[in-house]
C-alpha cells in the first residue's frame, strides 16, 4: 500500500512538473510585447534612426520566423491599391505588379494537357475552390485549349506531393503543371525540379522559396487578412474593451502571419485581448473555450485566424443570453447567415476563393504566349455589413460550407456543380 | 465490483480499496483538480457555471462508458471517433433542416451505431483479427466514406428539435438550467451500472480477465465481445447527437476523440487489457479529464498541449495498473494447468 502510494504520488508529481515546465517555457503575449518594447527602445537609442517610421507606437508583433514587418507593411499598403482589370472578375485582376514575364518560349497550338498537384481537398474552403478550378476548366476543354486534366491529390502529405510532382516530370505530357503546395519549405525543391524540366510552373495560395514559376498566383496575404480583422475590431469596440482571439493550429505560416498582424494592431490599440486560445477549428470546442470566457467575464469582440466554427462561437453567446459581440468571421455563408439572422456587428473575412480559378487561366494565357505577372497579386476584401445582402441572395442556394467570394458565378456549372458536393 | 484488491474492510481497508484498487485514485485526483479549481476560480461552482460544464463533459463521458465495455473485455475500440464525425455528418445531410425528419434521422442513426458495432464485434472474435487493427480500419473506411460522400464538406443543416438534446435544457429554479445532456448521461450512467452489475457485466469482465477460463466456466465469449463493441457503437452515437446538438456540424466533429475517450477510461483506472475496473471510475475519468480541460484554460495553458497530457495519462496509468498486475501474473504463473478441456464457444 505504501508503494502504490509513493507511486500515485509520484505520478502526480510528474504530472504536476510538467504543467509547471510548461508554465515557464510558454511565453506570455505580455513577455513577448516586453521584450519587443526593448528591443525597439535599443534599436531607437543605439542607431538613431526610426526604420518603419513606427510614430511613437509601443509594442507590436515581435520580427521573426512568421513575422517580417517590411512583408506585412507591403500587404497592409496593398489593400488600399486600386488593382488593374475588370472587377467583375477578381480573379483576373492583378495589384502591385511589379514584373511582367515574357511567355513567348511556352507558345503553342492545340489542347494541351494541364497538370494539377493539389495538396488536399482536406478542408471546405480547398473543396470549394476545387469545384471551381474543375468547372474551369471544363470550359477551357470545350474550347480546346485543355486536353486532358491530370490531377493528383496530396491529402497534406509532403513527401505525397514530392513524388506527386515527380511523376508528372517524369510522364513529360504536361503542358502546363499548377501546384498548390502543402508546405513552403519541404516543397520547395520539387518545385525547382518541375521548372527545370522545361514545363511552365504556376504556384498559387500558399508560396515556395524560389521564383522559378513562371507565375506565383496569391491573394494579398495572411498579414492583410488578420489586419483587416484586427481593424474592424479597433473600429467598432470601445478603450478597454476586451478581445478573444480564437486561432486553429500554431506554426502554420499562413496562420501565424493572420495572427500576427493582428496582434500588432491589438497591441498598439485600447482594446484589452483577453485570451489567445488554440481551437483546431473545432465548434465544440470553439462553443466551449468561447462558454468558459463568458462565464469569468465579458467578452466584447472575438477575432478569429479562420471562420471554421465561428457559428459555433456566436451560439456560445445566445446560450448564455449574453449580448453579441463584434465578430471576426469568414466569408463562409453557415457565418453570413448567422450574421444576417441575428444582425450583430462582423465582418466577413475573405482568402479570396476565386483564386482557384487563376491558374487555369494564367495557363491558357502562358500557351497563347501572353505576359503575365512573375507575383499575381489578387484582391482580397472582406465581406461587410453593406454587401453581406447582396453575398447572401447570390448564393442563397449554396450549403454553409460554401464561400461567398468563390467567383464561379458565371460557369456552365453554376449552381448545381457547388449545391452537390 | 472494483478491481479485484482484497476484501476491503475497517478504516484501513477504505484506505486501501482507495490506493490498490483501480478507481481509488480518479476520485482523489477529480477531488484535488476540484479543489485547485475552487482555489483559483470559485465562480466555476456557481449553478449556471457547473451546468455548462456538465453538458460539455456528458458526450465524453457517455463515449467513456461505452469504450469501457470493449477494454474491459479486453479490446480497444478507436472507431469512435470518426464514428461520431460520420453520425453528425449524416444527421445534417438527411435532415437538412426539416424539423419532421428528425425522429427518423436519429433513429437511422441509432441503427447505423449499431451496425458499427456489430461489424467491428464480428470481425474482430469471428474472423480474428485484433480489434486494434479491426477497429483502426473502421475509423479510416468512415472517415474515408464520408470524405468521398460530401465531397469534404458536409452539407446540410441540423434541425432544433435535434440539436436541443446537446443544446438546451429544462429550466428550473436555482440551477437555471439543466441541461438534457447531463439528463442523458445519469440514465445512461444508471443503465451501464445496473447491466456490469447483472450477469453480463460479470462474464464481461471475467472474459476480458482471461477469456480461456471465461469460456471454460461456460461463456460465450464471441457474443460478450460482440455485444460490448455494438454498446460502444451505440453510445458513440448518442454522444454523436449530442455533440452535434452542442455545436453544430463542422468537418472537424469528432476527431481524435477515440483517443480522448480511451485516455479517460484509463484515468479511470481500467486497465488496458481488459479485466479491470469499473465503469462509474471510466465516467469518473471522462468527467476528471474534461476538468483538467478546464483547468489548463484556467492557467493559461494552450490547449495544444491536450495531446501531450493525454499521452502522459495513458503512460502513467498504464505503468501504475501494470504494477498492480504484475503480483497477480507471478501467482497465475506459480500454478501450471496440468489438463486442457474443451472450451464451450465459438472457434
Amino acid at each position: 500500500m505504501r508503494r502504490s502510494n509513493r507511486i500515485l504520488i509520484g505520478g502526480l508529481t510528474a504530472i504536476g512538473l510538467t504543467l509547471t515546465a510548461c508554465t515557464t517555457d510558454a511565453p506570455t503575449d505580455d513577455a513577448e510585447t516586453e521584450v519587443e518594447q526593448e528591443a525597439e527602445t535599443d534599436a531607437g537609442t543605439d542607431d538613431g534612426t526610426a526604420e518603419q517610421a513606427d510614430d511613437g507606437s509601443d509594442g507590436g508583433t515581435e520580427e521573426g520566423e512568421f513575422f517580417v514587418r517590411e512583408e506585412y507593411e507591403r500587404q497592409l499598403a496593398q489593400r488600399d491599391m486600386e488593382p488593374e482589370g475588370d472587377p467583375d472578375t477578381p480573379w483576373m485582376q492583378m495589384i502591385d505588379v511589379d514584373e511582367m514575364v515574357d511567355t513567348s518560349e511556352f507558345a503553342v497550338d492545340g489542347p494541351q494537357d494541364l497538370c494539377f498537384s493539389n495538396a488536399s481537398v482536406g478542408n471546405p474552403w480547398r473543396v470549394t475552390g476545387w469545384i471551381t478550378m474543375q468547372e474551369q476548366v471544363e470550359v477551357l476543354q470545350d474550347e480546346g485549349v485543355i486536353g486532358e486534366f491530370r490531377t493528383a491529390d496530396a491529402a497534406d502529405d509532403d513527401n505525397q506531393q514530392i513524388s506527386d510532382i515527380q511523376s508528372f516530370i517524369n510522364d513529360g505530357d504536361c503542358g502546363a503543371i499548377m501546384i498548390s503546395p502543402s508546405t513552403t519549405a519541404t516543397l520547395t525543391p520539387a518545385v525547382e525540379e518541375a521548372c527545370d524540366s522545361g514545363v511552365p510552373v504556376i504556384v498559387f495560395d500558399r508560396g515556395v522559396n524560389t521564383d522559378c514559376a513562371v507565375t506565383f498566383i496569391h491573394p494579398i496575404g495572411g498579414y492583410a487578412y488578420g489586419a483587416t480583422g484586427a481593424e474592424f475590431l479597433v473600429d467598432n469596440l470601445e478603450a478597454g474593451d476586451s478581445v478573444l482571439a480564437l486561432r486553429i493550429l500554431p506554426g502554420v505560416d499562413v496562420l501565424e502571419h493572420r495572427w500576427g498582424a493582428a496582434n500588432d494592431i491589438f497591441s498598439d490599440s485600447d482594446l484589452e485581448v483577453v485570451g489567445v486560445e488554440f481551437t483546431e477549428g473545432d465548434a465544440a470546442q470553439i462553443k466551449d473555450i468561447v462558454t468558459q470566457y463568458l462565464q469569468r467575464g465579458d467578452v466584447d469582440g472575438i477575432w478569429m485566424d479562420a471562420g471554421d466554427g465561428a457559428v459555433a462561437g456566436v451560439e456560445a453567446f445566445e446560450d448564455m443570453g449574453m449580448d453579441y459581440p463584434a465578430f471576426v468571421g469568414e466569408d463562409e455563408l453557415g457565418f453570413m447567415r448567422k450574421w444576417d439572422e441575428t444582425g450583430m456587428d462582423a465582418v466577413g473575412l475573405s482568402y479570396s476563393n476565386f483564386q482557384w480559378r487563376t491558374p487555369v487561366l494564367a495557363a491558357e494565357m502562358i500557351w497563347n504566349g501572353e505576359e503575365v505577372p512573375a507575383e499575381w497579386v489578387l484582391p482580397q476584401s472582406p465581406v461587410t455589413e453593406d454587401d453581406l445582402g447582396e453575398y447572401l441572395e447570390a448564393n442563397s442556394e449554396m450549403p454553409d460550407l460554401h464561400y461567398a467570394k468563390f467567383g464561379g458565378e458565371d460557369l456552365p456549372g453554376f449552381p448545381e456543380a457547388w449545391q452537390d458536393r | 465490483m472494483s478491481s479485484a484488491s482484497p476484501a476491503a474492510t475497517g478504516p484501513l481497508g477504505a484506505v486501501r480499496r482507495i490506493f490498490g484498487g483501480g478507481t481509488g485514485p480518479v476520485f482523489v485526483v477529480l477531488l484535488t483538480l476540484l479543489v485547485v479549481m475552487l482555489l483559483l476560480n470559485p465562480s466555476f461552482f456557481q449553478p449556471a457555471s457547473l451546468m455548462a460544464f456538465l453538458r460539455n463533459a456528458a458526450p465524453l463521458i457517455i463515449l467513456a462508458a461505452g469504450q469501457y465495455f470493449v477494454i474491459v473485455s479486453g479490446e480497444f475500440d478507436l472507431s469512435v471517433g470518426s464514428l461520431v464525425g460520420a453520425q453528425v455528418v449524416i444527421a445534417a445531410k438527411l435532415i437538412d433542416g426539416d424539423e419532421s425528419r428528425t425522429w427518423p434521422v436519429i433513429m437511422l442513426m441509432l441503427g447505423f451505431g449499431l451496425l458499427v458495432g456489430l461489424v467491428n464485434g464480428l470481425v474482430t472474435t469471428l474472423l480474428k483479427v485484433p480489434s486494434f487493427i479491426t477497429t483502426l480500419g473502421m475509423m479510416l473506411v468512415l472517415a474515408g466514406a464520408i470524405r468521398l460522400w460530401t465531397g469534404g464538406a458536409p452539407t446540410g443543416a441540423l434541425s432544433e428539435s435535434f440539436r436541443q438534446w446537446g443544446r438546451m435544457g429544462i429550466e428550473v429554479p436555482v440551477l437555471r438550467q439543466i441541461p438534457y445532456a447531463a439528463l442523458i448521461m445519469i440514465v445512461i450512467a444508471v443503465l451501464t451500472v445496473l447491466l456490469m452489475r447483472g450477469p453480463y457485466g460479470r462474464t464481461l469482465v471475467a472474459t476480458g480477465d482471461n477469456d480461456v477460463a471465461a469460456s471454460f466456466a461456460g461463456a460465450q465469449v464471441w457474443q460478450v465481445r460482440t455485444l460490448a463493441f455494438v454498446l460502444s457503437g451505440l453510445l458513440a452515437t448518442v454522444a454523436g447527437i449530442l455533440i452535434g446538438g452542442f455545436a453544430g456540424v463542422t468537418a472537424q466533429v469528432g476527431d481524435g476523440m477515440e483517443f480522448t475517450a480511451i485516455t479517460a477510461v484509463v484515468l479511470g483506472g481500467v486497465v488496458l487489457g481488459g479485466g479491470r475496473g469499473w465503469i462509474v471510475g471510466a465516467m469518473a475519468g471522462a468527467l476528471t479529464y474534461r476538468l483538467l480541460e478546464r483547468l489548463l484554460v484556467q492557467l493559461d495553458m494552450p490547449s495544444t498541449l491536450n495531446p501531450t497530457i493525454q499521452g502522459v495519462i495513458i503512460i502513467l496509468a498504464l505503468a501504475y495498473g501494470s504494477r498492480r498486475l504484475w503480483g497477480r501474473r507471478r501467482r497465475r504463473a506459480a500454478q501450471p494447468i496440468t489438463t486442457k478441456p474443451q472450451p464451450s464457444g465459438a472457434e
